[in-house]
């Protein structure tokens, strides 16, 4: 090969660096290792940590642990998908992109709104890209944020619009581009979207609906049907694993109206030169490499692999399995919240209807009640002192399919101190 | 010519929705162990009808479906795939197997840091292994992919030059060659794009920097090895330019590929850059993601870097808040750790020697492929290139046949076109990275078959221009699909 | 290289938008080197009627399917008509550009703009001068 090239040392090859920035020495890191010595170093950290797998988890706020079916791990483990790039050359990229244009077809009937791209981030980002698209379509520059949005959505969109300059105010008046509000609320309120859209109409501003719990929408009010305008959020709750916080999947789903305001890659449906069905990346004049410096995002990879999970999630559990198990989350979190309030020194918070999380008053501290149920090997939920120090002592619990009758009930009695 | 890829088992698979029957399902429930509720009584209007657009199907129906779906792919599994800039290189099996462990994958965000310890240790090594691998001195590993992680580099870089009371740089300085990306991060931030014309020789030079530099000039984005597979070789003389002018360097991870342990951004001058952790450190495409775009930066940068940041003491690794200048936080949670797992694995195989093999192997398999490839392609700069080559196809500007007609036919021997078309300043451009992870036998088979359509062009361009002609779609229709379109199934348009 | 439909009756500015006036109002539509370059026309944006531009201010954005451009006004004046027409049929503009592509009707702020803009001789040059 050298002989090819014309050079006799692979050194050689480097001769247009300059030597002054050539390193010149090994860098400072372990030599290579083989794989079993790899692994076995990994597993000694993986065992550092407690897990869904390891213990009763009632951990929600934002990342939920659901049960994973087998399909989903053994389809997306096909490497023809995990080891294939963006799909730009439509002819040899159709598994990818029929699998998206599937995912963005059951995620409009989710939503009930007409298109919803390839996917953002994650749940938070789709938040900030939402608030952004608003700003775009209403010409307005502030963005007004109803109570319960996710502290750390919250914290996202004001880094992203202060980038531009905008604002992130909690009040919705005219000059506001679009009203964001978190169906179920980070402390699980389930509220009424119809009376939100018509605030936020009366305003000119879009209504921008924020989900955290996907399989929430298995169960409430499509929002679009509801008058939401934009409809985003996170969907690892469809067979993604929690894996400390990412990769997930974010979605963001709008009216076809304001299509050419959305941002992220869109999968439409064309035929080839013989006529025959296919799918391609389409309406790509919106996104960052033809728009450039005026794209309507500059995202570019997303999170392909993590949208397939979900879209396989989808089809197995499908049209009646998807119903059911959002009912039976919504049981398990009834009978929690049913034991919590024959429970002395416990109480919940979260008022009115809720899905699968809610919040718990607990009778002397939040970390003090977690730390008792984890004391008894549960994972008991998030301490509020920091997210909601109005509350008082208080924790925030979830409940999905995966927590027992009597798991449920050590928790309960764990956070009221009485002993199981 | 030996062909690369065979026909047969080539199967017809419709939608999803077509294939629904009503009471079909993939997934069984376990019995509820408490009492129903009662969702008409708890919710009323609030609960939401049926779901009619999931469709209802057998375990078996979805396995095959998307089994079958998959075989439509081309795949680094199935063979070179010479995207120029994304380093499309193999995946070790290892790495897939480490994410899966329960103590990652089953981790949540928010679990007690004092039993995550073998997470936060992981965060920690792999920011402090990237460091050393780029010259920088900090690092923060939330950013989710490339773009988001330039994102944070330019908020960076403007809340340094607003700490300094410095209001008045608004813009930035983007060469001609870069990605789309640089531009649109740019924009994200509220800076204006002024582009800097790379010299005939393919290099940004140091007078060209000069000329738009001024006191409004916050930072100059690079990508080094540039887009047409070029060490800048001015770039220390450009960041001292841009230094001088008051300005900060921004530096486009993108190719790191062709310089592990050869030479580090972080000496070069540059005060930020990205890291792909997808290109160049194995974690998969994935079809288009879930990338994780790293971002290291200089001491005089770091206090900037996104909230929390990951801490070590005696009591062991934290995640820390208390972070009073930062530009605050860009992701629901920590970045997309399942791909960092990945990089660490990666870069714990590999080791030292390893990664500078890795380099050595890209960069000599690139310049073997334009050694191979000059003459019967032209070679719009023919210089010594790094870890890929751009070649155009002006030297078959007699025959019509086009890059985009030369991409569709290597789709006909089994391999995935190149970049095409970019980057914008070559016209008719093919970039071509072949990575470290190719033998020689496979380059030769890949130079075979360009040799092989160059030499069709001239004898038989309309088999060159139709093409593909062995795949299951022949060229789809882009145009229709972006004048009227339809992106989601709908029962009655499938009946049209 | 190629040949050009240019009618003799239009202005032609150098951002290869042509104008028909009628004395008193000026139709504006992109020229047939415009459709030819770009290719398959997918999308067009045009302004709202009483909008009202400057002489190179962008009034709008043509799109194929891999490139966009802006549509600079060659004259200043009120938009008095919009083809609404290309939201649903784009490809008018490929087909026939100086009939149902046209795009917008304005009423001019200054006349005398239009004597500035160049006949189909001076046009055609510019073209040539590009390839």
């Amino acid at each position: 090969m050298l002989e090819r090239i014309g050079i006799d040392a692979v050194d050689a090859l480097f001769h247009t660096i300059p030597e002054k920035l050539k390193l010149g020495r090994a860098l400072d890191l372990p030599l290579g290792q083989s794989e079993q010595e790899v692994l076995a170093q990994l597993e000694r950290l993986a065992a550092k940590n407690v897990n869904a797998a390891s213990s009763p988890w009632f951990l929600g706020a934002g990342t939920y642990a659901h049960y994973l079916p087998s399909a989903v791990d053994a389809l997306i483990s096909r490497s023809e998908f995990y080891t294939a790039y963006t799909p730009y050359q439509a002819e040899i990229s159709q598994g990818t992109l029929q699998a998206v244009f599937e995912w963005q077809t059951m995620l409009c009937g989710l939503t009930g709104l007409e298109v919803t791209n390839a996917s953002m981030y994650d749940g938070a980002s789709a938040t900030a890209e939402a608030a952004l698209m608003a700003m775009r379509i209403t010409r307005r520059s502030r963005v007004a944020v109803a109570p319960g949005l996710h502290p750390h959505y919250h914290q996202v969109l004001v880094t992203v619009l202060g980038g531009l300059g905008a604002e992130v105010v909690d009040e919705l008046d005219d000059s506001a581009a679009c009203w964001i509000v978190q169906q179920p609320g980070f402390l699980g309120a389930v509220s009424n979207l119809e009376a939100h859209a018509a605030n936020a109409h009366a305003s000119g501003a879009l209504l921008v609906v924020t989900v955290t719990e996907a399989l929430s929408l298995a169960l409430l009010r499509a929002p679009g049907d509801a008058g939401a305008d934009i409809v985003c959020g996170e969907a690892q709750s469809f067979g993604v694993p929690m894996a400390y916080g990412g990769p997930h999947v974010g979605f963001l789903s709008s009216r076809q109206k304001h299509v050419r305001q959305m941002p992220g890659r869109l999968v439409g449906e064309t035929a080839d030169t013989e006529g025959k069905r296919g799918f391609v990346l389409t309406l790509s004049t919106r996104e960052q490499h033809i728009r450039r410096e005026r794209a309507t995002s500059n995202i570019c990879t997303n999170q392909g692999l993590c949208l397939l999970m979900a879209t396989v999630y989808l089809a197995l559990l499908g049209r009646r399995g998807l119903r059911e198990l959002a009912e039976i989350n919504l049981s398990k979190a009834e009978y929690a919240k049913a034991r919590i309030a024959e429970t002395a020194g416990l109480s919940v918070l979260t008022p009115g209807p809720t899905f699968n999380e809610f919040a718990v008053a607990v009778p002397d501290a939040g970390d003090a009640a977690l730390a008792r149920a984890r004391s008894n090997g549960l994972v008991g939920g998030l301490d509020l002192a920091e997210a909601a120090p109005n509350l008082g002592p208080a924790v925030l619990i979830c409940t999905t399919e995966l927590a027992s009758q009597a798991n449920i009930d050590r928790l309960v009695d764990s956070l009221a101190g009485n002993p199981s | 010519m030996k062909r690369n890829a065979a026909q047969g088992l080539a199967y017809e698979e419709d939608l999803l929705f077509e294939q629904s029957r009503p009471g079909r399902r993939g997934a069984e429930l376990p019995m509820l162990d408490v009492p129903a509720a009662d969702v008409a009584s708890l919710l009323g209007d609030l609960a939401r009808d049926d779901i009619p657009a999931l469709p209802e199907l057998s375990e078996v129906d979805v396995v095959r479906h998307f089994t079958r779906l998959s075989t439509w792919n081309a795949a680094v599994d199935l063979g070179l795939y010479p995207l120029g800039s994304c380093t499309m290189k193999y995946n070790p099996k290892l790495n897939e197997r480490v994410a899966r462990l329960p103590g990652f994958a089953q981790a949540h965000p928010m679990a007690p840091e004092e039993e995550s310890q073998g997470l936060l240790e992981l965060c920690f090594e792999l920011e402090r292994s990237l460091a050393e691998i780029s010259g920088m001195d900090r690092v923060t590993l939330q950013p989710a992919a490339g773009a988001q992680g330039e994102l944070a580099g330019i908020m960076m870089i403007r809340a340094y030059h607003e700490k300094r009371g410095d209001a008045k740089r608004r813009k930035v300085l983007v060469p001609d060659s870069a990605h789309g990306t640089n531009p649109a991060s740019a924009a994200l931030n509220g800076y204006d794009v002024v582009a800097v014309p790379s010299g005939d020789d393919g290099i940004l030079h140091p007078e060209a920097v000069a000329a738009l530099m001024n006191d409004e000039i916050a930072a100059l984005m690079i990508t080094n090895p540039n887009t047409l597979g070029l060490f800048e070789e001015h770039i220390s003389a450009i960041c001292d330019v841009v230094h001088d002018g008051g300005g900060l360097v921004y530096g486009d991870g993108a190719n790191l590929n062709a310089l592990l342990g050869v030479s580090r951004p972080g000496d070069m001058g540059i005060d930020v850059m990205h890291f792909n952790l997808h290109k160049t450190f194995s974690t998969p495409h994935g079809g288009g993601g879930p990338g994780a775009g790293p971002v290291g930066v200089k001491h005089a940068l770091a206090p900037f870097l996104p909230t929390p940041t990951v801490s070590r003491s005696d009591a062991g690794f934290a995640w820390n808040h208390d972070r009073p200048d930062s530009i605050g936080r860009l992701h629901g949670n920590h970045g997309n750790v399942g791909m960092m797992v990945r990089a660490y694995t990666y870069i714990l195989s590999l080791g030292s020697d390893g990664l500078r093999q890795c380099t050595d192997m890209a960069v000599l398999n690139a310049n073997y492929l334009l050694a191979r490839l000059r003459g019967e392609f032209h070679v719009p700069i023919d210089k010594p290139v790094m870890h890929e080559c751009v070649l155009s196809d002006r030297a078959l500007a007699d025959t019509g046949v086009t890059t985009m007609d030369v991409a569709k036919r290597l789709i006909d021997h089994g391999y995935h076109p190149p970049t095409i078309y970019f980057p914008l300043i070559v016209q008719g451009a093919m970039m071509i990275e072949p990575t470290e992870s190719e033998s020689l036998e496979s380059l030769d088979r890949f130079a075979d078959t360009l040799l092989a359509i160059a030499d069709e062009a001239r004898t038989d361009p309309d088999t060159v221009r139709t093409a593909p002609h062995h795949t299951r779609h022949r060229r789809l229709d882009e145009t229709r699909a972006a004048r009227k379109p339809i992106l989601r199934w709908q029962p009655e348009a499938s009946e049209g | 290289m190629s040949d050009y439909d240019l009618p003799d009756s239009l202005r032609y500015s150098i951002e290869d938008e042509w104008t028909r006036s009628d004395g008193k109002r000026v139709t504006i539509g992109v020229s047939d080197y415009a459709q030819q370059q770009l290719g398959d026309i997918v999308f067009v944006e045009l302004p709202e009627v009483g909008r009202s531009f400057d002489k190179g201010d962008p009034f709008g954005v043509i799109e194929s399917v891999k490139a966009v451009s802006d549509l600079f006004a060659p004259i200043g004046g009120e938009v008095v008509e919009v083809n609404q027409a290309l939201t649903e049929t784009p490809e008018s503009v490929n087909e026939d550009c100086y009939g149902d592509g046209w795009m917008i009707v304005v009423e001019p702020s200054d006349p005398k703009e239009i004597d500035a803009l160049l006949d189909r001789a001076g046009y055609a040059q510019h073209i040539k001068d590009r390839e």
